[in-house]
C-alpha cells in the first residue's frame, strides 16, 4: 500500500528544489562508470556536487561523516536525448500543450526555456525512474518548430535546472510537418523547397550584417539571427525525419548549407547507414518501443543495434506521445533495444555517455568520472530487468528521490 | 437439431489439428503449467489439438514426434483479454447504444496485429470495438490459429454459436456534445438503464411459452445480444477508469444481474473492498507514465498487486493499438515490479483472462485434456531479455521466431507491419 500511495504521489513533488551542493559517497556492489569498464565493489565520491574520486572500494576512503548509500548496481544519471516533457504536461489539456506552436510553418525564434515548466509532473516521473538529464522543447509538427534546451531534471526554475539554452533547432521532414487545411508546405518537395529558401535568406542577412556600417545594418531579425546560428555552425539542426527519404533529405540539406545535423527519429536509418555514416551525423533514435505505424511503420527494436553495428553514433530518446503513455521512460526503452540485439554496455551508454556527447555535454554529465557533476542512479539489480528497481536517484550531489520505482 | 450436434461435434475437434494425428512430445523444458508448480526437465505431449500429459514421468509413444527443447520454458499461451487487433470496428456515430453491431463482421485476419500478437504470444483474444460508446458492440474471442477467413479464428460454443462478449463503457469517452449521445455521467447510466429494462421486457415475452407466436414482439437484434447479457451467456466487458465510475458499472452489473469483467479500471486500487465484495474481475493496464487523458491520471503500477492482495481475479490486456501485443509479457513484468506476485502475473496472463472469456475449461492452463495452446520462451517469462520462440495453438505452431518472415513481426523492420494498423483506429478506441 506505502507503494500505492507514493505511486501517486506524483504531486508530492518536494517543495523546494533548492541545489544545496553536498558531500555523499555511494557503494555499489557492481559499478557503471561507462566512461571504463565495470567496477564491482565500487565507491563513487561527490564533494561539493561534482564527482571527486570513482574506484574500487579498497581504494576510495570515504570521509568519516559523509552520508554513504549503498545498492546493488550504481550508473551515471540517465539522460533522455530528446523529450518534450516540461512543454508537454501530463494533463494533455491545451493549457499544458506547449510543444507545438501551428500559426507558421517555420518558427525558430521560439525559445524551450519560455515554456519550460520545470515543475512538470512528467518531469519528475522522469527523475523517479533515473533520468537526470533532458534534452527537451519543441517538438514535430512543424517544417521548423522552435529551439530546445538541455535541463536537470531537478530546480526550481528553468534557469536553475538548465544546463544548455537553446540546444538545438528542431525542424521536420515528412508527412508529419505538412500543413493543414491546404496550408503549405503540402508535401516533401514543398517542405524542402521553403527549408532551403528561408536558409538562403539567412546567409543574405548574415552578409548584409558582416558587410553593414552602424547606421546601415538591416533590422534585427529573431528568426533569421537563429538560422544564421545554424549556417555558422553554432547550433545543430536538429531534423526529425522517419522515412528513408526524410533522412537523405535530411542530408542533403546539411550538406548543401554546411550546417551539423542531428537527425531525429529515424524509423528507417537502417535502411541508409552507408549514408548516415558516411555523411558523420549522429542520431537521436526514436524510443525502442514507439508504435510501429504511419510513418513509422517500418520501425524495428534492432535499428538501435544495426546503428551501433554501423558505428553511428546514436542516443535513445522518449519523443513524443500525443496520448498514453504521455512520456516513454528511456531506461526502459533502452531495456528493449539491449534485449534486441544492442547489447547492455550499448544500450546503457546510449542514454549515458553517448547521449551526453551528442549533445555536448558530456564535460558535465554522461560518465561517472572525477570532476563531472555527481549525478547518478541507484538500481536493486540489473537497470534493464523488467522486475529491477530504481531505488534512489542523486542529482549534483543531492539525493532527489528515494521513491522506489 | 442435428445441424446443432454436428456444430457441437465440430467444436470439439480444433480446425488446425484435425490433421495432427502423430503426437509431438516437448522435453527438456521447464514448464510453467499455472494449474500447479513449476515442473523442472519436463515433458509436454500433445496430440489432435489437446494436451495429453505434462509432467516429468510422461509416457511418449512410439512413434510420436519428438522436440528437445531443454533450457526452454513453456507456458500457457497469452490470453489478451482487451484487443483491438483484425481492424476491428463496432458501432458507427449513429447512436450511443448498438448491441446489434457485432465486430465479427469486420476482422481482416491477415492484419499486421494479428500476426504480431503471435509473435508476442497471445493465444487467445478478446477482439473488442470501442470505447466511444455506451455499448459499442458485440466482441469475438479468437484463437489465433493460422487461418484464412474468421471463422478458421473464431471459438463455436457446445450450441454452436460464438464465442463473445458485449462492449460497454462509460466516463468520458462515450460523452459527446450532441444527442443522441450522452452529455453527463448520469445520463449515461439513465440511458444504459432504459436500454436495458427494455431488454428485459423483450427477452420475457421472447421466452414467455404462454405468449401467442402473434403476439411476440418483432425480432430485435439489439435486444436479442442485450438478452444473452441478462442471461449471463455474454459478459459484459466494461471499460471505465475513475473510481465512481466504477462504481457505476458494479451498480448497474447489480441491478441487471449483469457478468462484468472491469476493463482498464484505472481506478480500481482507490476502490477495491468494493469490487472484491462484487466479486467483478478486473481486466487492467499498466502504461509508463501517468496522464494523458484525464480519467488516467491516477494510473499506478502497483493496482495488479493491490487487487491480487483483496483477492480480486486480475487480469492483463494490450488494448493494443495502445500497448503492442508483443508486449503483454511485459505487462505482467511490470506489475511484479509493483509488487505482484510472479505466481499472481503468470496467472493473471492466462488462467484469469481465460475465465474473463468464460473460456477456462478450454485454455489458459497446462492441464490434461485443455487445448494446446502454449508458448516456448527462450527463459524466464519476466525477463526483458527473453525472447517468445514459439506460439502453438491446439498442437499447430502459429509463430516461429526462426522463421525470418516470423522474426520480421517479432521485431518490426521493413515491411513487418504491411496492413497496419489505421490511425483511425486509435481515433475510433478515442480512449483506453
Amino acid at each position: 500500500m506505502k507503494r500505492a500511495l507514493v505511486t501517486t504521489g506524483l504531486g508530492l513533488l518536494l517543495a523546494a528544489q533548492a541545489t544545496v551542493a553536498q558531500d555523499l559517497a555511494v557503494r555499489a556492489e557492481r559499478l557503471y562508470p561507462v566512461a571504463g569498464p565495470a567496477i564491482d565493489n565500487g565507491v563513487v565520491l561527490i564533494r561539493n556536487g561534482r564527482i571527486e574520486r570513482v574506484g574500487p572500494a579498497d581504494r576510495v576512503r570515504i570521509p568519516d561523516g559523509v552520508q554513504t548509500l549503498e545498492a546493488r548496481v550504481v550508473t551515471p544519471g540517465l539522460i533522455d536525448a530528446r523529450s518534450v516533457v516540461g512543454l508537454a504536461g501530463y494533463l494533455n489539456q491545451p493549457h499544458d500543450q506547449d510543444q507545438l506552436e501551428s500559426s507558421a510553418p517555420i518558427q525558430p525564434q521560439l525559445r524551450a526555456i519560455d515554456a519550460y515548466n520545470p515543475r512538470e509532473t512528467l518531469v519528475g516521473w522522469l527523475r523517479e525512474h533515473g533520468i537526470t538529464t533532458v534534452h527537451t522543447g519543441h517538438g514535430t509538427g512543424a517544417l521548423v518548430s522552435g529551439q530546445t534546451l538541455i535541463a536537470k531534471t531537478w530546480g526550481n526554475s528553468a534557469e536553475a535546472a538548465t544546463l544548455q539554452s537553446p540546444a538545438m533547432i528542431a525542424a521536420q521532414l515528412g508527412s508529419g510537418a505538412f500543413g493543414a487545411e491546404g496550408k503549405s508546405p503540402g508535401n516533401r518537395s514543398k517542405q524542402v523547397a521553403m527549408l532551403r529558401a528561408q536558409l538562403v535568406k539567412a546567409g543574405e542577412y548574415r552578409d548584409k550584417l558582416a558587410r553593414a556600417k552602424a547606421d546601415s545594418a538591416p533590422p534585427r531579425d529573431l528568426e533569421l539571427e537563429v538560422l544564421v546560428e545554424v549556417l555558422d555552425r553554432k547550433r545543430p539542426l536538429l531534423v526529425t525525419a522517419w522515412r528513408e527519404q526524410d533522412i537523405l533529405s535530411a542530408l542533403r540539406l546539411a550538406q548543401e548549407f554546411n550546417f551539423r545535423l542531428v537527425l531525429d527519429g529515424a524509423a528507417e536509418a537502417y535502411l541508409v547507414v552507408d549514408q548516415i555514416k558516411a555523411a558523420g551525423v549522429p542520431v537521436l533514435l526514436h524510443p525502442t518501443m514507439a508504435r510501429q505505424y504511419g510513418e513509422l511503420e517500418n520501425a524495428s527494436f534492432t535499428t538501435a543495434a544495426a546503428l551501433h553495428q554501423a558505428g553511428i553514433p546514436f542516443a535513445l530518446q522518449s519523443g513524443y506521445e500525443g496520448y498514453v503513455p504521455k512520456t516513454r521512460v528511456v531506461l526502459w526503452e533502452a531495456a528493449i533495444a539491449a534485449a534486441n540485439g544492442l547489447g547492455f554496455d550499448a544500450a546503457l551508454a546510449s542514454i549515458s555517455l553517448d547521449a551526453a556527447r551528442i549533445l555536448g555535454i558530456e564535460d558535465r554529465v554522461g560518465s561517472l568520472e572525477a570532476g563531472k557533476d555527481g549525478d547518478l542512479v541507484l538500481f536493486d539489480g540489473d537497470p534493464f530487468e523488467y522486475t529491477s528497481h530504481v531505488t534512489a536517484v542523486v542529482i549534483n550531489g543531492q539525493v532527489v528521490s528515494t521513491v522506489p520505482r | 437439431m442435428l445441424r446443432r450436434h454436428v456444430l457441437a461435434l465440430l467444436c470439439c475437434l480444433p480446425l488446425s489439428a484435425v490433421g495432427q494425428e502423430r503426437p509431438i512430445a516437448f522435453t527438456g523444458a521447464t514448464i510453467l503449467p499455472v494449474s500447479g508448480d513449476a515442473i523442472e526437465n519436463g515433458t509436454l505431449l500433445v496430440q489432435r489439438g489437446r494436451i495429453v500429459a505434462v509432467g516429468t514421468d510422461v509416457r511418449i509413444p512410439s512413434g510420436a514426434e519428438h522436440r528437445d527443447v531443454s533450457g526452454k520454458v513453456i507456458m500457457p499461451g497469452l490470453v489478451d483479454t482487451h484487443s483491438h487487433i483484425g481492424q476491428a470496428a463496432g458501432g458507427d456515430r449513429s447512436a450511443p447504444i448498438q448491441p446489434d453491431v457485432r465486430v465479427l463482421d469486420s476482422i481482416n485476419v491477415r492484419h499486421a496485429g494479428i500476426a504480431k500478437a503471435r509473435a508476442g504470444g497471445i493465444t487467445t483474444v478478446n477482439v473488442m470495438p470501442g470505447s466511444g460508446h455506451l455499448l459499442s458492440g458485440q466482441t469475438l474471442y479468437l484463437k489465433l490459429r493460422r487461418g484464412t477467413t474468421v471463422d478458421d479464428l473464431s471459438i463455436r460454443l457446445d450450441d454452436g454459436s460464438l464465442a463473445g462478449g458485449i462492449k460497454m463503457a462509460n466516463g468520458t469517452n462515450p460523452i459527446r456534445p450532441a444527442a443522441p449521445f450522452p452529455g453527463t455521467r448520469a445520463k449515461s447510466a439513465a440511458l444504459m438503464r432504459a436500454q436495458l429494462v427494455a431488454a428485459q421486457e423483450y427477452c420475457a415475452k421472447m421466452a414467455d411459452r404462454n405468449l401467442a407466436a402473434e403476439r411476440k414482439p418483432a425480432r430485435d437484434l439489439g435486444k436479442e445480444a442485450l438478452c444473452e447479457a441478462l442471461d449471463g451467456r455474454r459478459i459484459v466487458h466494461h471499460h471505465t477508469h475513475r473510481h465512481d465510475d466504477i462504481l457505476t458499472v458494479l451498480r448497474l452489473a447489480e441491478e441487471f444481474k449483469l457478468r462484468v469483467v472491469l476493463q482498464h479500471a484505472v481506478d480500481a486500487w482507490l476502490v477495491v473492498d468494493e469490487i472484491a465484495a462484487s466479486g467483478a474481475p478486473v481486466s487492467t493496464l499498466l502504461l509508463d507514465s501517468p496522464g494523458g487523458k484525464l480519467e488516467t491520471l491516477n494510473v499506478n503500477s502497483a493496482a495488479p498487486a493491490i487487487l491480487e492482495r483483496a483477492g480480486v481475479p486480475t487480469g492483463f490486456h494490450t488494448d493494443d493499438p495502445i500497448i503492442d501485443s508483443r508486449l503483454l509479457l511485459r505487462q505482467a513484468a511490470m506489475a511484479v515490479r509493483a509488487g505482484m506476485s510472479r505466481e499472481g502475473a503468470l496467472k493473471a496472463l492466462t488462467i484469469n483472462g481465460a475465465r474473463m472469456l468464460d473460456l477456462d475449461r478450454r485454455t489458459g492452463s497446462l492441464e490434461a485434456g485443455k487445448d494446446a495452446d502454449f508458448i516456448i520462451l527462450s527463459g524466464d517469462p519476466l525477463s526483458v531479455y527473453t525472447q517468445v520462440l514459439e506460439t502453438w495453438v491446439e498442437g499447430a505452431q502459429t509463430f516461429n521466431r526462426a522463421d525470418p518472415d516470423d522474426a520480421l513481426r517479432a521485431t518490426g523492420g521493413y515491411g513487418g507491419s504491411r496492413d497496419a494498423m489505421e490511425t483511425d483506429v486509435l481515433e475510433m478506441e478515442g480512449g483506453v
